[in-house]
Parts: C-alpha cells; structure tokens; sequence
C-alpha cells in the first residue's frame, strides 16, 4: 500500500461520496427494468375493469385479437392457473371477481408496444353489477362497516389503552380535541412498475428484469405462483427509479409478464402506465384523525388519545398505523391509541413512505401545537416539558432520544425565537410552524459474502437493491472501512438474486440489515486473509457473514430515529395560495454514513412532505369508485418552483445498541412531521386552523373568509 | 395506438390537401396534448398532418405597431421574444405561466390555441362525455369538479379551456389567422373559443382542414399598462384554478380603455364585458372596480364543490386592476 492510501483508510464511512452508478445513471446508459429487450421481445398491455365492484360475464377478444401483431389476449377465463400466493393482488387472471376500479381483468400481448396497448382498449369487456349493493368507496368515521382490527401494519396491536383517557381529559385544565383529514396519496415513484421476463424453454429458466425494492421476494413469489423450484428463477433489480414502498412487494405486473411469457413462449416486457398505478401498486389510505390532548398548567400531558379510521380493500386488510406514533412521542398517565378500519371498494392500501408515521404525525403534531396555543407556550417548549425519560408505550429505555437537541439545534438555525411573531408582506400573512419527527429503527437478517482477489481488490455481495438511495455506495464505504482498504479497491454487487439473500429495501431498515452482513463478511474475510500465508490465489479467498443470529434479537431498547422539522409560509390572501418559504429539518438518526447521499435521503423526505401539505390528493370518485386524479398533471406532487430554501441538518449520535455501522436508517424520517410543521405555520400566519390536507387555495380561501 | 398514416406537409397548401377536412385527420404541431390524448385512445385519428416544416415560425411586425406570430412560433419563443414582452407583457405572461419549460419548448402557438380540456372524465374514455361522446352524458357535472366551471356551463358539459395563452389574446383583442380548404379568414381571439350549449365536442370555430396559421396582435393595446395573474395548485406544471388577464389605459385619472379576461372560469377565455362596461370612463377607485367585477361575476353558477372560484377571481381580477390602475396613474 502507498502512502496516500493508507490515509483514507477506515475513513470511508462518514465521507461524503458521489453515487457509484451516477455516471452511468446522468447518461442514460443504466438500464432499467423496461430497458432491457432479449430477442424476439413481445409487449403487454393490460386491461383494468372499469366498474368498482361486480363480476366479468364475458371478455370478447374478436377485434382485439384481430389487429396487426396481436398475439394473444389472457383473460379470468383462459389466462394460465397460478399456484398459491399469500398476496391476493397477485392472483391475476384467477377469477371473475372484481373487487375495485382498475383491477385487471384481461392482458394483451403484441409484437409492438403500440399494437398491445391498441389491443387492450379493443378487448370488449361485459360485466354484472348488482344495483342493490352499489360500490362504496366513501370513508366516513361512522361508517356502519368500521371495525377494529386486531393488528394494524407492522403487527402493531391496533388497540392500546393506559389509565382512563376520558376521565382525566374531563378532569384537566387545559384540553383540545381536533379531528384531522389526509386524503389518499399516491407513490408515483419516476420510473414505473415494470418487468422483463424471458424463458428459456431448453433450460425452463426464468429470468425477470423486474423494478422491485426487493428482488428476492419477488423470486420467491414467482416461485409458488408458477410451481418453479426458486433456483431456476433469475430475478434483476439492478437499477430502480424509487418505489416509496410501492415496490416493496411483488405486484401484478410482473406475475403478468411471466405468465404472458410462459404463455405465447416470447420474453414479454411490460411497463405499467402511469394512469393504472393509483389502482394497482398499493397507496396511502385516508385517515381520518380524533385527537385529543388534555395538560395541567405547565403543559406535561395528563391525557393522550388518538384514534384513527381508515379503510382497507376488500382483498386483504391493511390498516395503516397512525396511531403508532403517539405509543412513541409523549407519555400521559392516561394514554390511548386506536385504530378502525372499513373494507371498501378500493384498491388495497400498503405501504408508502413512512406508513403510520407520517399520517399520524401530522395529526399529532398538530394537535400539539394547538395544546401549545391554547396553553400559551411556545410549541417547542411544550414539546421538550413532554420529553420522556423512557418509551411511553413500553417503559424501555431508548437506546438513544435527541429530539430536545433537534428541536434546540433546528430552533438556533431557523431564527424561531426571531421570527415568533406572525407578519404580514402586503397580500402576503407569512408564519412560522415546527413539528417533531419519528421513526422506528427496523432490522432484518442478512446474508452477504466477501472475495478478496489477487490484485488487491475486493468484492462484496449482497442481493441489496439501490432504488435511488445510494445503497451501492455505502455498502461499499462500509465493506472499505471494516476491510481497512480505500473505497475505490472495493466492488459491490447487488440487485440480483443469485447473490446472497437480503431483505428487501424498505422500512428504512436497507443499510443497515445489509451493511451489518457486509461488515461481518468482511470482518470473517480479513480472519481468513490472517490465517492464510503467501498471496491471494488466482481464484481468490471468500467468506460469508449471515446476521440471522444477532439481527433477530430483541433489543432492551426502544430504537427510534426523532427529529425536528420546521416552517416558514407565505399566505396570499388574494388567491389563497400557500407557498413554503423556507423548510428546515434536524435528525437525529444515529451515524450519518453517508453525507451526501443522506441529505438527499432527508431533503426529498422534506419535499414529499411537502407535497402533503400543500399539493397532493387524490378522491375515490363516489359515481365510479377509481382516483380521477391519476397522472401527474392532476396529481401533483411539487416541482422545483414549490420548494423554496430547505435545508437538512443531523446531529451525530453514537448509539452502540443498533448494527455494526451505527445508523439508524434515513430513508422515511424525512418526510414526518413536514406537513404539521407547514400546517402550524399556516395557522401562525392566519390565526386560523385548517384540518385538512392538503392546503389548497379552495381551502384557504374558505377560511380566510 | 390505433396506426395512422403520417404526413410531413412541405406547404401550406399541400397540407390543406393531405387533411381533406376528414373527420379522421388531425393536424401536428409541438404534439405534447394530441400525442398524449392519442395514447388515452381519446383521440384516434387515421391521418397526421405535420405542420412544424411549413414556415409558420415567424414573429414579425405588421407596420402598423402589432406584431404577427407564426403558428409554429413555440411558447417559450414567443414569450421571450423583445417585442412581445415589451409591447404585450400580458401574453408574455400568461405564456410563461403554462405548463413546464420543457414543454413549453415544445408547444407551438396553434397547438397551445387548440388543445383539449384537462377534465378527467373527458381524459378516460370509460366514462360518459358529451365532449369526446356526444349523448353519453356528463360524468363531472356529479362528480369530482373542483377544477370545472362555473361560468357560461351547460347541461352538457362544465368542462374548462385550459389555455392560458388564450385568455391574454382575448384581452389584448387579438385575431387568429385561419387558412381553410375555402381560403383564408380571421376571427377574434374572443370568439375563436365557444361555449359548450348543445355541442360541447366543439372547442372553437375551427372546421375540419383549417389551419391555424398565425396570430395577429393588434397596435391597439401595445404598450398599455397589462397583467396576467394565474392561480393554481402548485407553483408551476398546473392548469389555472382561476386566472385574469387584464389591459388598462387612463386618461386623466379616467378609464379610457379596459380589458379584463377570465381563465379557468369556462369554456372559453370569459371577457368580462360588464365589468368592463362598468369601468369605461369611470374613476377606477377600489370599490368601483370591487363593484364592477361583482356585477360580472353575478352571472356565475357554481356547482356543488367549485363555488370557491367565484370569490377566487372576484380577488385575483381587483388585485390585477388595482395593480395596473396603480401602474397606469404613476
């Protein structure tokens, strides 16, 4: 080694550093999954129902299949039988049922992408519905259909109780009591659902080019829906354009690739459009939020409740946690948190960034700002008097908790103290707001393997998937620092599932389930290269880490990442638009691995929230049950022009009760807490609350009177 | 995609003739709204005509102090050219107020003039529409029509013209040029968009086979004091909620003329005529102007979940007048 390498050497981690693949990705040339075309490569194009709920009585295919380079059309009553799935979306084709708006009930294949999707708007499709069960796809919170599940997602419980809310709210001196709406929001990630699958008949080799957050379990939910042994299934996900939870699970495109391509004995690449991606991709549920908050005189909360309807498809239950949160943030002798659920006629909800936090952190956070106003404190002051010493809903200790810092830090940054008085520009009423963040620190088992070559380089492996992240990246700092080689000798591959088992990329758990299995397979690497005497041979040395042991114990700790987010806004009181002058977030997250890489993590959070502040909605159409607003025209997540100065900030923490790399995982804490902190700017500048997102000029205009 | 056949017209003339005025030929400009609405299967022409080679590029003037934009002039050409946005800020603002820059770089002047409305219903060809189905009924009228109109809708159809290009022309009087099989005609930017009455599925005037071949900006209000001011959901990339464009002259503290457009309000660009009425030779004082842009607005009809829109350009026209009022007496 030189001596210029010998100085970067264990300084991988913590140094900013550029994307590995961002050349290739700036130029064009990484390919997605859509991008790669074997020869002969068929498209498909499928069908969605056009009712939201009833039956198929018959697909007439005639004209479609009749059109030039048309080869087959699949429908409930011809399309191939799958095997078992535990996911009920994935039964594509199976039966007759349609159980909402945009649920596929045919598939195209053609020889051209134009001749497919001409094909599939030619398939004529018959339905029955039965008059006197309309569809329903109305939430309300007294719906005769509201249950309460036994778990919500996460396998929360969805019903926790502590002491008598009702009782101590009546007895408190000061309360509020609020009730809080957030509309269906969508993913959308850039690049869609996609999928390449090619057969090969002499081998009966399956090969999926599929854009997933996890190529794993899609090879495993291959696996059983097509009765293929898992090994002779190739699953790539090699270059994914975000998914947001909507990729963290297989979903129907790609069991209608293989099946197209089992089918007419042609690969079959299919992309799904964006106006189908609403329906069938998952999204985030309504939710609608009753909070109430009861506090002596000084502020220290007596009493916590908050409860939270939503609703579920009639495919399977998803009941997004809202109410999870509060279990998290403050502590009240009397504490209660619930969640209600109605099945409807709507596409299964599932996971989109920060699942549970995110709702319900708006609704929270935002009560506690109006507990701050009706006390006469100031909000980040009320905050830190309900600081707890242990985790409310558990009594453990947390094995780390900087949000006092965060709201300190992100206070001395942002001016609050300076800006605590609301002001006005002309037709501008401009206001400033803050909110507190959470996420939980999630862990899986991994696997990974480390080569040492002759040439001094080294390789790490790991079926990781990088969806916008950077996790090649980091991978690659921490497999640097545990080998005590610069970054530039090491190699990661990922994306692939004839490489070591790994956990999808989700729950902001990527780095460090994976890194942890990197790092021990270095760590045994570095034991081998020890007992090993004389050079590398040519075939090189390997060792392999599996986490399974460590990675599932319980920690006697609660593990969460906090932070602090805070909001400058301009009202127009003309046009009642809002815009978001300046966003300012401080996270507390463990060990920042990657600088650069995170703030971009945190920042885009930001923004998203950003979006469900001020921007993004969608409606489940009462007349035909299906979100009108599906492209991006009419969903609108931000632009450039909405964000105004943001900035993200983190304090380092040294939490030695997480993973070997120290983080806590970045990939959702962003986006907590945005909205509340935009929505108690909101009613600092106008001295009126709005409830509901987002805080479009309807709204506004409408309070503002 | 239903296959078509594709013409790359070298004249006018030969474009006229490769359209035929067939109900199934659709003439090319920039593409970023017939393209999309061909992948919907909304539009399913059998012949394209493209008309980006003719040379219909040009921004020049016309001797008598107005200027004379090509049709194929795209958006951000014509919005950055020095004349335009010297003699007529309004259009130079309304134009940068559309879309997004990429495509804005794209659209051309015709194609911005005659693209179809955003409805949702109108966009899913599942779904009823008297627009792209004539009888098939309106399924925004009951359904989600917080963008819709609430001025000059019928039974048929509340659907809205999306073009903020179009709302400036009407306030600056502007004519569009037409070359059609029977020649060539002009027709105010005030009536080149209709209102929807019993055949909602016609946008404009325009025949089968005409051209829109240029837009001729008159001297008239070259100069004046003018505004657009567009209100939407996110800061850019999103059609109007509600808009105005608006033109004001004084004469010794009088209004010796006056213009006021709404857009997002119906379906077609709404020249407030009342209001403009109203303030023709008066002192345009606040509460004149307040008055005057209520008597205009009386005549709105509001659906169940739009009616915000009426108080929406109440505000944005008595912000626009009072700026240039201001502007106009400095």
């Amino acid at each position: 080694m030189n001596s210029t390498s010998v100085a970067v050497v264990g300084t991988a981690l913590g140094t900013p550093t550029t994307r590995r693949e961002g050349w290739e990705k700036v130029t064009g040339t990484a390919r997605y999954a859509a991008e790669h075309t074997p020869p002969r490569c068929a498209h498909a194009w499928p069908v969605p129902a056009t009712v939201a709920r009833g039956r198929v009585t018959a697909v007439d295919t005639t004209a479609a299949l009749a059109l030039p380079g048309v080869i087959a059309v699949l429908t409930p009553f011809d399309a191939p039988r799958l095997g078992p799935t535990d996911d009920p979306q994935l039964h594509v084709l199976q039966d007759t049922v349609v159980p909402h708006h945009g649920w596929y009930v045919a598939l195209a294949v053609a020889d051209t992408l134009e001749a497919a999707r001409e094909a599939a708007q030619a398939v004529r499709v018959t339905y029955e519905t039965d008059p006197d069960t309309p569809h329903d796809v109305v939430l309300t919170v007294d719906h005769p259909g509201v249950y309460t599940p036994e778990k919500a997602n996460g396998g929360y419980p969805a019903h926790l109780e502590q002491g008598d809310a009702a009782t101590s709210f009546a007895a408190s001196p000061v309360r509020v009591e609020c009730t809080y709406k957030v509309p269906p929001l969508h993913n959308h990630p850039m690049e869609p659902h996609a999928a390449t699958a090619h057969w090969d008949g002499g081998t009966g080799r399956l090969t999926v080019h599929d854009s997933s957050q996890g190529a794993g379990p899609v090879r495993t939910a291959l696996a059983s829906l097509f009765d293929l042994p898992e090994d002779s299934i190739t699953v790539i996900s090699e270059h994914v354009g975000g998914g947001f939870g909507s990729k963290g699970t297989p979903r129907p495109h790609v069991v209608l690739a293989v099946m197209a391509a089992r089918h007419t004995g042609r690969p079959v690449k299919l992309a799904l459009p964006r106006r189908h991606m609403p329906a069938v991709v998952g999204h985030r549920a309504p939710t609608l939020h009753h909070v109430r908050l009861a506090a002596r005189e000084d502020g220290v909360l007596t009493a916590l409740a908050h409860e939270v309807t939503t609703y579920t498809s009639r495919v399977s239950e998803f009941v997004e946690q809202a109410a999870v949160p509060a279990r998290v943030m403050y502590a009240a002798p009397a504490h209660l948190t619930t969640h209600r659920v109605v099945a409807l006629d709507v596409p299964t909800p599932s996971w989109m960034r920060a699942p549970g936090e995110c709702p319900g952190m708006y609704a929270l956070e935002s009560a506690m700002d109006e507990l701050a106003d009706a006390l006469g404190l100031d909000p980040v002051e009320l905050r830190i008097r309900n600081e707890p010493a242990t985790e409310p809903e558990s009594g453990h200790p947390f094995s780390s908790r900087h949000v006092v810092d965060c709201l300190r830090e992100g206070a001395t940054r942002f001016g609050w103290s300076a800006h605590r008085a609301s002001r006005r520009d002309g037709p501008l009423l401009i206001g400033t707001g803050v909110a507190a963040a959470t996420y939980p620190v999630l862990v899986s088992p991994c696997t990974a393997r480390a080569h040492a070559l002759p040439d001094g380089t080294y390789v790490v492996e790991v079926n990781a998937t990088d969806i916008g992240t950077g996790a090649r990246t980091v991978l690659a700092q921490i497999a640097a620092d545990a080998l005590g080689v610069p970054l530039d000798r090491v190699t990661t591959a990922i994306g692939h599932t004839t490489l070591p088992e790994a956990p999808l990329a989700g729950g902001s758990s990527g780095t460090a389930s994976w890194g942890w299995a990197v790092h021990d397979a270095c760590t045994a690497l570095i034991a081998r290269l020890d007992r090993h005497e004389g050079p590398v041979p040519d075939g090189g040395l390997s060792a392999s880490a599996d986490t399974r042991a460590h990675a599932k114990q319980r920690s006697p700790y609660a593990r969460h990442a906090f932070g602090a987010q805070f909001a400058e806004v301009q009202v127009d009181t003309v046009t009642g638009e809002v815009r978001a002058r300046r966003l300012l977030g401080v996270f507390a997250a463990g060990r920042i691995l990657n600088p650069l890489t995170a703030r971009s993590q945190f920042v885009g959070g930001m923004i998203m929230g950003l979006g469900m502040a001020l921007t993004e909605h969608s409606t489940t159409d009462p007349a035909f049950g299906d979100f009108p607003e599906s492209d991006l025209a009419s969903y609108h997540v931000p632009v450039h022009a909405d964000v105004g100065d943001i900035e993200a900030h983190w304090i380092e923490e040294d939490d030695k009760h997480l993973n070997p790399a120290g983080g806590k995982g970045i990939g959702e804490i962003g986006i907590v807490g945005t909205a509340a902190a935009v929505g108690n700017a909101f009613c600092h500048a106008t001295g009126r609350r709005l409830r509901e997102l987002p805080l479009t000029p309807d709204r506004v205009l409408a309070v503002l009177g | 995609m239903k296959p078509f056949a594709y013409v790359a017209a070298g004249s006018l003339a030969e474009a006229v003739d490769a359209h035929g005025g067939r109900p199934g030929s659709r003439y090319l400009g920039g593409g970023t709204n017939l393209v999309d609405l061909m992948k919907l299967g909304v539009e399913r022409p059998d012949t394209l005509v493209d008309l980006t080679r003719l040379p219909l590029d040009a921004i020049e003037e016309t001797g008598d102090g107005g200027l004379r934009v090509g049709s194929g002039v795209r958006n951000s050409d014509f919005a950055a050219h020095p004349l335009v946005a010297a003699r007529y800020p309004v259009v130079s603002q309304a134009l940068l107020a559309g879309a997004s820059g990429q495509l804005r770089n794209a659209a051309t002047t015709g194609g911005n003039l005659l693209q179809r409305t955003r409805c949702s219903y109108f966009q899913d060809i599942s779904k009823p529409c008297n627009k792209r189905e004539p009888g098939s009924g309106c399924g925004a009228r009951d359904g989600v029509h917080r963008d819709h109109a609430v001025l000059g809708h019928s039974a048929h159809c509340i659907a809205t013209q999306p073009s903020d290009l179009a709302v400036a022309l009407a306030a600056v009087d502007a004519q569009i040029e037409l070359r059609g099989p029977q020649g060539l005609r002009t027709v105010p930017a005030t009536t080149f968009h209709r209102l929807p009455g019993d055949s909602p599925e016609q946008d404009t005037v325009v025949v089968p086979g005409d051209i829109v071949t240029a837009v001729l900006l008159p001297p008239g209000p070259a100069g004046l004091p003018s505004r657009y001011r567009k209100v939407r959901d996110r800061a850019s990339y999103s059609f109007a909620l509600a808009s105005v464009a608006a033109v004001l002259d004084l004469d010794a503290g009088r209004v010796r003329h006056v213009a006021v457009c709404f857009g997002g309000l119906a379906h077609r660009p709404w020249r407030a005529t009342i209001t403009e009425e109203r303030l023709r030779g008066a002192v345009p004082t606040q509460e004149a102007v307040r008055q005057a842009v209520e008597a205009e607005l009386l005549q709105a009809q509001p659906l169940r979940d739009n009616g915000y829109k009426v108080g929406l350009a109440k505000n944005l026209a008595c912000d626009v007048l009072d700026t240039l009022v201001r502007s106009a007496s400095a």
